[in-house]
C-alpha cells in the first residue's frame, strides 16, 4: 500500500500544532504544559528536595526521578484504571534516561529532583509530548540544566517516513512509532525507541526529520519560558 | 570577532547562546563550550564589562556557609535540634551553639526551643554532604516569638532587602512592622495589627513577582502609599 | 488571609469540553485551585439488586503533581473522603437518572464512571471537585453503541439523563467564625467542616462533617444557611 496522503492532511514533516506554556502549576517549584495536535501534557517539578527512602540517595549527586501517568479519561477507548502499569513505569525510566544528560545534580547529593508528568488527553506521542514539558518544567524550576531536551516521534507509514504520528498512523498495521529525544544544541540522541520493522536507511531519514522538528519544539519551549516573565505588573 | 547574542537583562533558557568568541568570560549560572557561552539554567542574564553571568529567577534554596535564615524546629534531638532550612537539607543547632546560657545534661530541651517554633540563626557550616551546622548565637539571631511568617523564592530576597536594606527599610517604615528576611526566603513579620502585617506580606508577595522588571523601587512605594490609607483607617 | 470577605469565594471558572476523548469533561479553577474532571462511560451486567439500573462511580485521584504534599500510591483517607462526598452530593439527590440508563434489564446497563484529578491545590479541593464533577456530567454524552460495542470514537448527542444540579459548598468553622473557600495555608487549622450539597429548590441533599471539633446543632444550621445562600452563584456557572 502507498500512504499518499496524511489522514489529517498535513504533510510528511509537518508538526501538529504546538503549544507550550511555563508556571502553570503554582504550588511546583516548577511546571510546564506541552500539547501537539490533541496529545497534552502538564509537567511538575518539586525538588530538590528530601530523598525517602534513603536508601536510594546518591551521596555524590542528586537524584532525577520522572513519574509519567495518563488520566483515566484520557485515551481514545474505554477508561484506563488508575495507578502505574507496566508501561507508565517504562515510559517513566525512559523519560528519566531523556533528560539525565543535561541535568547537573552535583550541587544536591543526597537530594532527589521529582518531575510528575499528567496526561489529560492523548492522541499518540505521549512520552515525547511528556517529555518536552518536562524539560520546561526543569528549566522553570531553576535546575541546572545545559541544554534543553526536545522530542517527537517520527517513524513510518507503509512507504512513507514522517513526523509526529497520530493514533490512527501509530496503530496503523503498516506503522513504525519512531520516539526520539535530542539535546537542542547538540542534537545529541538521548531518547530513541522504535516500534515496527525498518531498513537502516529509513532510520537514518526519521532521524534527520526528528532533528528538525526539535528546532521547531526549541523555539515554542523557549517562548513559554520567556513569557512567563513578560506579564505586566498587576 | 567575538559577539554578543542577548541583551543585557533578558531572560535566557537552558543551553541559550549568550556570546560566541573567546573575549568574554563565563561567570555564575553560565559555561563555555568550544568558543561559545551557554546559560546554565533558567535566568536573568547580565553582562558587566567581559563577565557574563546570570541571576536565577527561580530555584530552591541551597545552604551556604555565612548565610542568615530562618526556620522551624522540626525535632529535638539528643544534644540539639533539627531546624528546617527551606532547602533539600536540615540543619542542626547544637546546644552549644544555642545559648549561653548553661544548659544542664539530660535537661529537657523543649524548654529552651520547641518543635515548631521559629529561630532565626546563621550557617556556620556546609560540609560536602550538605550537612548543615548552625548557630543562634550573635547579633540578630534568637528564637522568634509571635509574629507570622511566609515563604517566598529565595532568588528574589535581594530584592526584597535592597540596596544596604533600603527596600525593606521602607516597607518596616510605612507598616510600622518588625520584619526578618532569611537568605532561604523565609520572612518573619511582627506588626501592632494583623493589616499592618498583611499589607507587609502583600508588599513583599508583590516584590517577588516583579523583582526582574525595572522601575521596581518606585512602584513599591506607590504601592505602599496607596495602601497606608487603608491601614490608617482600621488604626483609628 | 488574603482580604477576602469571609463568606467570598475566589473567582471561580469552568471550562468544558477540555478533555476530547472523555465522554464528557470539566476543568474548573477556583483561585488557583485547578481540578479536571473527566467522565467515562462502559455497558456492563446490572447488580442483581437492582437489575433495571446503570450505575455510577466517583474516584478523585490527588495527584503527587498538584502538592508537595501529595504521595503517589493508592488513594489516602483524605481522596476517599473527597470522592465519597462528591458522589454522594450526586448520587442521593437522584441527579443522574440510573433507571433510564439501562439498555436491556438484567442484562445491559450504562455505568458511569467520574474520575476527578487534581492539578493543583491552593485550598478547598472539596467545592473544586464537586463543581468538575457536576460540570462533567452535564458535559457528557452517550459514546455510539450498537447493541454489541461501543464506538468510542463516534459521540452522539444524547446527554446523560440529568434531572437536578446539585451544587456542594463546605462551609468551615474556626472558633466562632465560619468562612468559605480557604487558601491551603487556612484550609488546615479549622476547627470543623461541614459539606452541604444544595439542591436549585433550596433543600439539602447531603451533608457531611469533617474536622476534630464537635458544632452545636445551632452551629450546623447557620453553617448549612451560609451554604444555601452561596450555592445559587455557583449553579449559575454550571
Amino acid at each position: 500500500m502507498s500512504y499518499d496522503k496524511r489522514f489529517d492532511g498535513r504533510k510528511f514533516d509537518e508538526l501538529r500544532p504546538i503549544q507550550a506554556k511555563a508556571g502553570v502549576i503554582k504550588r511546583a517549584v516548577g511546571s510546564g504544559w506541552f500539547k501537539i495536535g490533541n496529545t497534552e501534557a502538564y509537567a511538575a517539578v518539586y525538588g530538590p528536595r528530601e530523598m525517602y527512602p534513603k536508601f536510594l540517595q546518591n551521596p555524590e549527586k542528586g537524584v532525577l526521578r520522572c513519574h509519567y501517568n495518563m488520566m483515566p479519561f484520557s485515551s481514545g477507548g474505554e477508561r484506563v484504571r488508575p495507578g502505574p502499569s507496566r508501561r507508565s513505569k517504562e515510559i517513566s525510566f525512559v523519560t528519566e534516561r531523556a533528560l539525565r544528560p543535561v541535568v547537573d545534580l552535583s550541587e544536591y547529593p543526597n537530594a532527589v529532583v521529582d518531575v510528575f508528568i499528567e496526561l489529560p488527553q492523548t492522541d499518540a506521542g505521549t512520552r515525547c509530548a511528556g517529555i518536552c514539558a518536562a524539560s520546561i518544567a526543569l528549566a522553570d524550576a531553576g535546575i541546572p540544566m545545559s541544554d534543553m531536551v526536545c522530542s517527537v516521534s517520527a517513524g513510518k507509514v507503509a512507504d512513507k517516513i514522517l513526523l509526529d504520528l497520530n493514533y490512527e498512523e501509530d496503530s496503523h498495521e503498516e506503522g513504525v512509532d519512531i520516539p526520539v529525544a535530542m539535546l537542542h544544541n547538540s542534537k545529541k540522541i538521548s531518547l530513541l525507541q522504535m516500534d515496527g520493522e525498518l531498513a537502516p536507511e529509513d532510520l537514518r531519514q526519521a532521524i534527520e526529520l526528528a532533528k528538525k522538528a526539535c528546532d521547531q519544539i526549541y523555539e515554542v519551549q523557549k517562548q513559554a519560558l520567556k513569557s512567563k516573565f513578560e506579564e505586566a505588573p498587576q | 570577532m567575538s559577539e554578543i547574542k542577548v541583551n543585557d537583562k533578558e531572560v535566557v533558557v537552558p543551553g541559550e547562546v549568550l556570546a560566541v568568541g573567546m573575549d568574554y568570560l563565563p561567570s555564575y549560572g553560565t559555561h563555555r563550550e568550544g568558543d561559545k557561552i551557554l546559560a546554565s539554567r533558567l535566568g536573568l542574564v547580565t553582562i558587566e564589562g567581559k563577565v557574563i553571568k546570570l541571576v536565577p529567577l527561580s530555584g530552591v534554596y541551597l545552604p551556604k556557609a555565612g548565610d542568615t535564615i530562618i526556620g522551624p524546629v522540626v525535632e529535638i534531638l539528643l544534644s540539639g535540634w533539627r531546624v528546617g532550612t527551606n532547602s533539600a537539607y536540615p540543619a542542626v543547632l547544637n546546644m552549644k551553639d544555642a545559648t549561653s546560657e548553661f544548659i544542664p545534661r539530660g535537661a529537657n530541651l523543649t524548654r529552651y526551643i520547641a518543635i515548631g517554633d521559629y529561630v532565626m540563626v546563621k550557617i556556620f557550616n556546609v560540609t560536602s554532604q550538605n550537612l548543615v551546622d548552625i548557630t543562634m548565637k550573635g547579633p540578630g539571631l534568637r528564637k522568634l516569638k509571635g509574629g507570622r511568617v511566609i515563604s517566598v523564592n529565595a532568588n528574589k530576597v535581594p530584592r526584597i532587602i535592597g540596596k544596604q536594606g533600603s527596600m525593606v527599610s521602607m516597607i518596616k517604615d510605612y507598616t510600622n512592622c518588625q520584619i526578618l528576611v532569611g537568605q532561604n526566603g523565609i520572612v518573619w513579620i511582627q506588626g501592632t495589627e494583623p493589616a499592618r502585617e498583611m499589607l507587609a506580606v502583600e508588599t513583599i508577595k508583590k516584590i517577588e513577582r516583579e523583582a526582574h522588571l525595572v522601575g521596581l523601587t518606585d512602584r513599591i512605594k506607590a504601592f505602599l502609599e496607596q495602601h497606608k490609607e487603608g491601614i490608617q483607617k482600621i488604626a483609628d | 488571609m488574603d482580604g477576602r470577605k469571609p463568606d467570598e469565594y475566589r473567582p471561580v471558572t469552568i471550562e468544558t469540553g477540555v478533555s476530547k476523548n472523555a465522554e464528557g469533561s470539566a476543568k474548573v479553577k477556583i483561585g488557583e485551585t485547578e481540578v479536571i474532571a473527566g467522565v467515562k462511560m462502559e455497558v456492563m451486567k446490572p447488580y442483581p439488586d437492582t437489575p433495571d439500573q446503570g450505575s455510577m462511580m466517583v474516584n478523585v485521584e490527588l495527584f503527587p503533581l498538584s502538592s508537595p504534599e501529595f504521595e503517589s500510591g493508592p488513594p489516602d483517607n483524605y481522596s476517599i473522603e473527597l470522592a465519597r462526598i462528591t458522589d454522594r452530593g450526586i448520587r442521593e439527590s437522584k441527579t443522574l437518572d440510573v433507571k433510564k440508563m439501562c439498555i436491556k434489564a438484567g442484562e445491559k446497563a450504562w455505568t458511569v464512571v467520574i474520575d476527578i484529578c487534581t492539578l493543583n491545590d491552593a485550598g478547598n479541593l472539596y467545592d473544586a471537585i464537586s463543581l468538575a464533577a457536576m460540570a462533567a456530567i452535564k458535559n457528557a454524552v452517550y459514546p455510539a453503541y450498537d447493541g454489541e460495542k461501543i464506538d468510542y470514537k463516534t459521540k452522539t448527542k444524547e446527554k446523560l439523563p440529568i434531572s437536578k444540579l446539585p451544587i456542594s459548598i463546605t462551609v468551615f468553622k474556626y472558633g466562632d467564625h465560619l468562612l468559605l473557600d480557604p487558601t491551603n495555608e487556612e484550609d488546615k487549622s479549622y476547627d470543623a467542616r461541614l459539606t452541604v450539597a444544595t439542591l436549585e429548590n433550596g433543600n439539602i441533599c447531603s451533608l457531611q462533617k469533617g474536622g476534630d471539633t464537635a458544632i452545636t446543632a445551632d452551629d450546623a444550621l447557620m453553617m448549612i444557611e451560609l451554604a444555601r445562600k452561596r450555592s445559587a452563584e455557583l449553579r449559575k456557572l454550571l
